[in-house]
């Protein structure tokens, strides 16, 4: 008797940490997650491609509070002696004015130059071979840090995503796309139950592996014309639409994929 | 006992799978399904013996173009340009390269080949899938060569019966009402042509009047009202053989016989006793039976492809109004409730809806209803057009439209036209003169 009662408490303790191991979200406590908005990420390393040179900044930062002080120990600019109201300006002071404001207004033109004026200071005051190298490897191992941990936080999403279905946008696309190719036999009945269902099995472009018609047996049973004609029709769509609009990572995620096609709302009007 | 604990346990074991993305495609476009009918192949010998005796250059196209304009007044379908064919069609019966017809963006090639043998039009064809590259259907007619527009007919009928799932329509006639002259004195005959309006007949001389023909569902047998001596006389119509008979002479107004779905009654209403009510008559052995009992006027009546109901328009609730009843005329119900007057409702051979005429606010509306009267649709808005008649497949509706006249009473015309119950795909049929009362036949060849 007491050896069942063990056995018994033994095994449901078992279960209730499996069960609290395997529902992670009755341990957590619900997110307040912001609403999703898809945003486009965009590798610009690859065009820029400016070296992380941490002694560099340092430097740049030096001489930046050096001229800070340069300004400051400078004497005060004059007043200027405000004008007449009715001194009327002449019209070449007048373009001398709009040409100053142009000035004033940031320039992206005027950026570029900012940045190759670092540069070239860089290079007249740091031209020593032995800390560019330092510089080199230290930028490496640095670089090579960051890497390290974008890579996990990737993998991170990626496993959150294995479990998701398609975004909003992914699937919209998808959708958009297939309605396009996508030719309704108007001859169809609306008020009859013709749900087509077709697996797909998905290359990494987009492309069809593989196609199968769920309730393939009800193809070529009698009275089923309608049906056989809705499967042909959405096989078209999929052949003509191909490769399909899939995201561009997770491919574990949508590998296999089910697209269920119903005209009774088109048909019906 | 252990084994039940260590059952559920792997039960109950996480498994990590990834769970099947499913996306729901509702939506699709409404465009016409792009048709490559490559002309049909001939060869030289069969294309003399039929230019000698049906007067055609090349029978393998003239087929394939009756075919292509078929599909294309069908509104489902758009053929495609030939000139943009790459490949020659006896080339293309063989074996379809379908690179070639994937690159036009054709979905569905139509291929086929025209042999003379024995004094008779042997005909092949075959439907191809381009974009799966299957054939989807292959079939072979021997005819007499007179029937080579036919044949035609019924390569579309089977090319839209594979495509849409539901029976074609194009192996079929339309009876109608011929009409000739001024507006006040016009001359009436009963005419019949294949449904695209060619191999046009005249089947009376017109001496008298003739109104609503009406085709038998089961055969090629047609009952239409005329005046004889003034009084109406309901008649009957073989087409095959010509034979014309007299049902009987009726009382008073009679109008618009119909067939019983098994083509042995004919229910028409008439005047009798200054009351209009729905009749029906055997046509063996002659019985008429009273089917509706009501002071109002009942007219127009239409049986439901069971043969279970009738459909009719009566003014019993003060306004002309569309009504349902079962076939011995209990369980009276009314299924029209819009604004306007309802009238002529015909029963869909498919027996899903029930086609109707409305009138409302000057205008004449063609439109459909369930058989229980929800979901009104009105197809087609115009001047004046009554009279719908559907196809044998319950898709598309044919009736008449009539045009104003200008001051001087000139400017009169009538002309059949069809819809498709999308109501995008509406088409004048061309006919030689003015055509009224339209009634379109069943399939010929089942």
């Amino acid at each position: 008797m007491n050896r069942n009662i063990f056995i018994s408490f033994g095994f449901h303790t078992l279960l209730i940490i499996i069960t609290a191991m395997s529902l992670p979200f009755l341990a957590k406590k619900p997110i307040d997650l912001p609403p999703i908005v898809s945003v486009e990420l965009i590798q610009i390393t690859d065009k820029t491609k400016i070296p992380f040179a941490p002694k560099a900044k340092k430097i740049i930062e030096k001489v930046k509070e050096k001229e800070k002080k340069l300004v400051s120990e400078q004497a005060p600019p004059k007043k200027i002696k405000k004008q007449k109201p009715d001194a009327i300006p002449l019209p070449d002071e007048k373009i001398e004015k709009i040409k100053k404001i142009k000035d004033e207004k940031q320039n992206p033109k005027k950026i570029e130059t900012e940045i190759k004026q670092i540069s070239e200071f860089e290079k007249k005051e740091l031209f020593d071979t032995n800390s560019i190298a330092a510089l080199i490897d230290k930028s490496k191992t640095e670089s090579a840090e960051t890497k390290k941990k974008l890579d996990r936080v990737t993998q991170d999403q990626d496993k959150e995503m294995d479990f998701g279905g398609l975004t909003l946008s992914e699937e919209d696309a998808l959708k958009a796309q297939i309605f396009g190719c996508w030719s309704i036999p108007l001859g169809l009945p609306f008020n009859e139950d013709l749900l087509v269902r077709i697996k797909l099995q998905l290359k990494p472009d987009g492309s069809i592996i593989r196609t199968e018609i769920i309730d393939h047996a009800r193809m070529n049973r009698p009275g089923q014309a309608f049906y056989k004609v809705l499967a042909e029709s959405a096989l078209r769509a999929i052949k003509l639409c191909q490769p399909l609009r899939v995201p561009s990572t997770g491919y574990e995620r949508w590998k296999d994929m089910q697209l269920n096609f119903d005209a009774r709302e088109m048909l019906e009007g | 006992m252990l084994f039940r604990y260590l059952y559920i346990l792997l039960i109950l074991l996480p498994i990590k799978a990834f769970a099947l993305i499913e996306v729901d495609i509702t939506r699709g476009n409404l465009n016409p399904l792009p048709v490559a009918v490559s002309p049909l192949a001939i060869d030289k010998n069969s294309k003399k013996n039929f230019k000698k005796i049906l007067k055609k250059e090349d029978l393998g196209m003239e087929i394939s173009t009756i075919v292509e304009n078929n599909l294309r007044q069908s509104g489902l379908f758009n053929p495609l340009n030939k000139e943009a064919f790459l490949q020659e069609p006896d080339i293309a019966n063989l074996k379809p390269r379908f690179e070639d017809w994937n690159l036009i963006k054709a979905q569905a090639l139509v291929t086929g080949k025209v042999t003379f043998e024995e004094e008779k039009l042997r005909v092949e064809f075959r439907l191809w899938d381009v974009l799966s590259g299957k054939e989807m259907m292959a079939l072979a007619f021997t005819t007499v060569p007179s029937n080579w527009r036919r044949v035609g007919h019924i390569i579309t009928d089977k090319v839209y019966e594979r495509l849409t799932g539901e029976k074609g329509y194009f192996d079929t006639r339309i009876i109608y009402i011929s009409e000739e002259g001024p507006k006040t004195n016009r001359i009436k005959k009963l005419a019949i042509m294949d449904q695209d309006g060619f191999n046009n007949k005249f089947l009376t001389l017109g001496n008298e009047l003739v109104l609503t023909p009406r085709f038998s569902p089961t055969n090629q047998m047609v009952t239409y009202l005329s005046y004889f001596k003034n009084l109406p006389r309901v008649y009957l119509l073989d087409i095959e053989t010509g034979m014309q008979e007299v049902v009987g002479d009726f009382p008073g107004m009679t109008f618009a016989p119909r067939f019983s779905p098994d083509g042995k009654k004919i229910i028409m209403s008439f005047a009798k006793d200054g009351n209009s009510d729905i009749y029906t008559m055997d046509l063996e052995n002659r019985i008429v039976e009273r089917i509706s009992n009501h002071p109002s006027i009942d007219t127009s009546p239409s049986y439901s492809p069971d043969g279970k109901y009738i459909t009719f328009n009566s003014d019993r609730s003060g306004y002309q109004q569309i009504y349902v009843m079962s076939s011995n005329g209990k369980n009276v119900k009314r299924i029209s409730f819009g604004n306007g007057l309802y009238g002529t409702p015909v029963w869909s051979p498919r027996g899903d809806l029930i086609a109707f005429t409305k009138l409302h606010k000057g205008k004449f509306y063609i439109g459909v209803m369930r058989t229980d009267g929800t979901g009104e649709r009105l197809l087609t808005e115009n001047f004046y057009q009554e009279a719908p008649s559907w196809s044998p497949n319950g898709r598309v509706l044919i009736f008449y439209r009539e045009t104003k006249t200008n001051a001087k009473g000139e400017g009169f015309s009538a002309k059949l036209w069809s819809i498709d119950l999308t109501g995008y795909n509406e088409k004048m049929v061309e006919t030689e003169t003015d055509a009224s009362d339209p009634s379109w036949s069943s399939l010929l060849s089942n």
